[in-house]
């Protein structure tokens, strides 16, 4: 019983772990700004929580249960208020969305 | 209801007390209950605790919104996820504008916030009772404006 749930856990981990590495590698591939912060919510939604799913199996009834569930909720409330934040600021300093003519060379100056 | 709302409120401070201290010895216990309910106090004192700090009347309605929501993240996420691996990069950013029909600020947030929670669009800006969006396709755009994530928050709000 042991050994499925380790499998279990191993699996969602690394699940998580490729999520995580699909985030990144789509922070590096997408064009200019807002289009970068879409990438990386991928990372924090199912990267994170996957990961603390695996977690959870590792660590079953306990205390430490208790903890990753506070940590995953503490995610979901703070990380789309920092996206907020982060799109508003750059809303207001006037960042024109990346748009498909633009071409890929012009991107980075977005 | 005011004095049931705080009495809720130091209950919750006092079981994250329990779950981060992780010592159950009666001095530690005696401390953190006095510590919630001392906090709660000074809260009141300082007109600082609301039904916005700790928003009670939502417990019924994020009973039902909280698991649609999940699928719907698992959901966008995965077809983020598919777009950043497509060779070509298929997206069509779009920059809209949706109307929010909620009527309370803690309902408002909760909106903005579960558009941003979803991969693919991420609430820019509020404007009266709009949200600027920015959504990363066409197609997530459309979702949105379909407008089923803008009813389901407003019936959790409602359920109050």
């Amino acid at each position: 019983m042991s050994q499925v749930i380790d499998i279990l856990s191993a699996l969602l981990m690394s699940a998580g772990g490729v999520f995580c590495v699909i985030g990144a590698v789509g922070v590096l591939r997408m064009p200019g700004f807002y289009t970068r912060m879409h990438a990386a919510s991928v990372i924090d939604t199912l990267g994170a929580s996957l990961i603390i799913l695996g977690l959870l199996l590792q660590s079953g009834f306990s205390l430490a249960s208790a903890k990753l569930v506070i940590l995953w909720l503490l995610i979901f409330f703070c990380s789309p208020t920092a996206s907020h934040s982060l799109a508003n600021a750059a809303h207001q300093r006037g960042i024109k969305p990346w748009q498909p003519d633009q071409g890929a060379s012009s991107s980075s100056k977005n | 209801m005011q004095r049931f709302h705080s009495i809720s409120v130091v209950i919750s401070l006092f079981v994250f007390w329990l779950v981060l201290s992780g010592y159950f010895t009666p001095f530690l216990v005696t401390v953190g209950l006095a510590v919630s309910v001392l906090v709660v106090w000074f809260a009141h004192r300082m007109d600082v605790i609301d039904q916005e700090g700790h928003p009670l009347q939502l417990r019924g309605g994020v009973v039902h919104y909280w698991p649609w929501l999940i699928v719907e993240i698992v959901k966008s996420a995965w077809t983020v996820s598919r777009l950043i691996v497509h060779p070509r990069l298929p997206i069509s950013p779009t920059l809209l504008r949706v109307k929010m029909s909620q009527r309370t600020p803690v309902g408002q947030v909760m909106y903005a916030n579960s558009i941003t929670l979803t991969p693919g669009t991420i609430s820019v800006a509020i404007e009266g009772d709009e949200i600027v969006v920015h959504a990363l396709t066409q197609a997530g755009a459309d979702d949105l404006v379909g407008g089923e994530m803008d009813r389901r928050v407003s019936a959790c709000e409602g359920r109050a």
